[in-house]
């Protein structure tokens, strides 16, 4: 990649505490060069939004295994949407019905990553994300 | 022939059949390397000159005889199988409920609950917090209104009743207590096991509220109070289950989960316990995962380690307290979304190897479970696994079956130094809480996770209908779905409680309870109390929370 590294915020959102998936993507992408901000545990939407403006990120990639992702997801959106945030890339990943996917997608999800992806496409994801949205 | 002749013999032996396997390679290169994650290469096979030093009496020794390697009953499987003991919660306690009873019909001995994040973390269902998570992950249990309802018709002198809850281990205790008095069931008649195993939240499964040491303040706490009250609950759950699923080694799970069973009699011996009162009622907790010998080999070396561990480092001396009882479950982490009746053997050479190490009670998962809560006929299907095992393979006709085995032992032996280098590491540092507190364990996890995940991308480890034998255009299977109303009424079920009750004995149970933690009086006494009154769960947490504060997690990648 050319220029200024990718900055990605990786959150856990919620009261799940599954953070494996969270922390190998998080090293995944810090070894293929962009800068991580891990937020740790039990994020709220509010809390995501505003350490992804004060960050400065291009990308948030959100973790939740708890099935509260359609109560939690949506606002997070909603937010970047009102504060003129909406060019950040949102990325989730977690155990997501299909349903619950289509419907995140139309919200503004760019995609949902579910349990056996590689961390190999989901870099290459951000990089083709950002060099299309360039 | 004297030993020394028939060693020799062996040697010339082995060397003869050296040149044939030189032969053989030559023909046929080996497919891969073949090594554990440990970093043990494995030999072609194992023969008697791996065991030259051995010695039956002091490492195996009979089932039910000191160090437990064979298992720790005389006659293991043949008196009476393990406990086939189902994870189940969702919703609200009227549906659990109803799962309960469906699986105790369907041939289940015992219970284990899941509750849900909210009341794992100390909050009512109607905190902010609790936003889109109430019911989910199990089941909301709020005040002991909602555990009546849970145990309703379920005998609680008859059934055993494990409950995975760790930070408000005693609030939940508590209810159970409360709920088994006013069934009229005499307390020493009461079984079952809370998880009360707080330092692995921190490093794995994240549902702490405390910080460490007030948190090991509860636990022991509830280890002076059950021992007194409740002689045949296990006060703790000591649990390497969710190391392994935070991604450890097999030789990590057991280092780290002893490492923290240390802490934890530590922490009891220095409140003043004495170790034969309360060392006997600690149970442990493990995952069956997909390496089967390792795994085998695995929970017998605990069994071992742990033995050793009590007589020589804590002086036990009643045997109960140096044999390790455990729980397995099979390794959701290995569960796939992908072509998911794959999940269904997977699950049975997972379990079939916790039978092998002789286990006490064992969970079996669904095949739906890497796509959302299991439905009825995935759980069923699950427990007549177990009962296949049990029941038709014959494995549990004689105890240890895989005792003596060459590679067996060599690897049961590989899997105790290994552990016990870790285990000397954790001493170094000042045991398991100043191991947690620095982030040593959660670092080490987090490696073995990241090459575990780089090892599946470089197909150097096949998951199969994953990065091999994977097909385009599945078939969507029906799953389990949850009534989008439970959280609404959960909170109205809670309003009433709390409308209705009696205020001025809450508010002076919970001001008991302040004034217990506050001046280092075992708070288990009043927890009960303002349990019976009806105060709720997020309540008794928010009291405690005032006195102890909240733990902050350190952020390590």
């Amino acid at each position: 990649m050319s220029g200024k590294p990718v900055r990605v915020l990786v959150g856990k959102i919620g009261l799940d505490g599954h953070d494996r998936g969270a922390k190998v993507v998080a090293q995944a992408l810090r070894d293929a060069g962009m800068e991580v901000i891990y937020t740790g545990l039990r994020q709220t939407p509010e809390q995501i939004v505003e350490t992804a403006l004060q960050e400065d990120v291009q990308v948030i990639g959100l973790s939740i295994l708890s099935g509260a992702h359609m109560q939690l997801l949506p606002p997070v959106l909603e937010m970047l949407r009102e504060q003129e945030s909406h060019d950040i890339i949102v990325l989730v990943g977690g155990i997501i019905p299909e349903e619950d996917r289509v419907s995140l997608k139309e919200s503004g999800v760019s995609e949902v990553f579910s349990p056996g992806s590689s961390t190999e496409q989901i870099v290459e994801f951000i990089k083709q994300k950002i060099k299309d949205n360039k | 022939m004297s030993n020394q002749e028939y060693k020799e013999e062996l040697v010339r032996a082995k060397e003869a059949w050296q040149e044939k396997v030189n032969k053989a390679l030559e023909k046929q290169p080996e497919r891969k390397e073949f090594k554990l994650d440990s970093d043990l290469e494995l030999d072609i096979v194992y023969d008697p000159l791996h065991r030259e030093d051995f010695d039956y009496l002091s490492q195996l020794n009979w089932p039910g005889k000191y160090p437990y390697t064979r298992g720790i009953q005389p006659t293991m499987y043949r008196g009476r199988l393990w406990t086939m003991r189902q994870y189940a919660g969702f919703g609200s306690a009227e549906e659990t409920n109803q799962r309960f009873r469906y699986l105790l019909q369907e041939g289940q001995t015992g219970l284990s609950v899941a509750f849900d994040l909210p009341t794992q973390i100390g909050y009512d269902s109607d905190h902010p917090l609790a936003r889109g998570e109430v019911g989910k992950v199990g089941v909301a249990i709020d005040s002991l209104a909602d555990m009546e309802i849970l145990m309703d018709q379920i005998p609680l002198d008859q059934v055993s009743t494990s409950m995975t809850i760790n930070a408000p281990a005693a609030v939940l205790l508590a209810m159970y207590m409360a709920v088994a008095e006013k069934q009229g069931i005499p307390m020493e008649k009461i079984k079952g096991t809370i998880q009360n195993d707080i330092l692995k939240e921190y490093v794995a499964r994240g549902t702490y509220i405390f910080p460490p040491r007030e948190s090991m303040r509860l636990v022991v706490d509830i280890f002076s109070f059950a021992g007194e009250k409740i002689p045949n609950w296990n006060t703790i759950s000591i649990s390497g289950y969710h190391i392994r699923e935070a991604g450890s080694t097999a030789v990590q799970e057991v280092a780290f989960t002893l490492g923290n069973g240390i802490a934890y009699v530590e922490a009891a011996l220095e409140a003043g316990l004495e170790i034969d009162r309360f060392a006997p009622r600690l149970s442990f907790f493990f995952n069956a995962h997909s390496n089967f010998l390792e795994e085998v080999a695995k929970f017998r070396a605990a069994r071992r380690i742990w033995a050793r561990l009590m007589k020589e480092r804590f002086n036990a001396k009643d045997p109960r307290s140096m044999m390790l009882r455990f729980h397995t479950q099979t390794a959701g982490s290995t569960l796939t979304a992908q072509q998911p009746d794959i999940n269904l053997v997977r699950v049975g050479f997972q379990a079939l190897s916790a039978v092998l190490g002789g286990t006490q009670s064992l969970h079996t998962n669904s095949r739906d479970e890497a796509l959302a809560l299991p439905s009825e006929q995935s759980v069923l299907l699950a427990l007549r696994t177990q009962q296949v095992i049990g029941h038709e393979i014959g494995v549990t006709d004689t105890a240890d079956p895989l005792g003596g085995a060459y590679f067996i032992e060599s690897l049961t032996d590989h899997i105790e130094e290994e552990a016990l280098k870790y285990i000397a590491r954790i001493d170094e540092i000042g045991g398991a809480v100043e191991a947690i507190e620095n982030g040593f364990i959660q670092q080490e996890i987090q490696a073995s996770a990241y090459r575990y995940q780089k090892e599946i991308e470089a197909q150097k480890r096949v998951v199969v209908g994953v990065n091999r034998f994977a097909i385009s255009g599945e078939q969507p299977i029906d799953l389990l779905k949850m009534d989008p109303s439970t959280s609404q009424r959960q909170v109205d079920r809670l309003k009433e409680v709390r409308l209705s009750r009696k205020q001025e004995a809450v508010a002076s149970a919970l001001q008991d309870l302040r004034k217990a933690a506050q001046s280092g009086a075992n708070m288990m006494p009043c927890i009960l109390t303002a349990v019976k009154a009806y105060a709720t769960m997020g309540e008794i947490c928010n009291t405690l929370r005032d006195v102890f504060g909240e733990y902050q997690q350190h952020n390590i990648l």
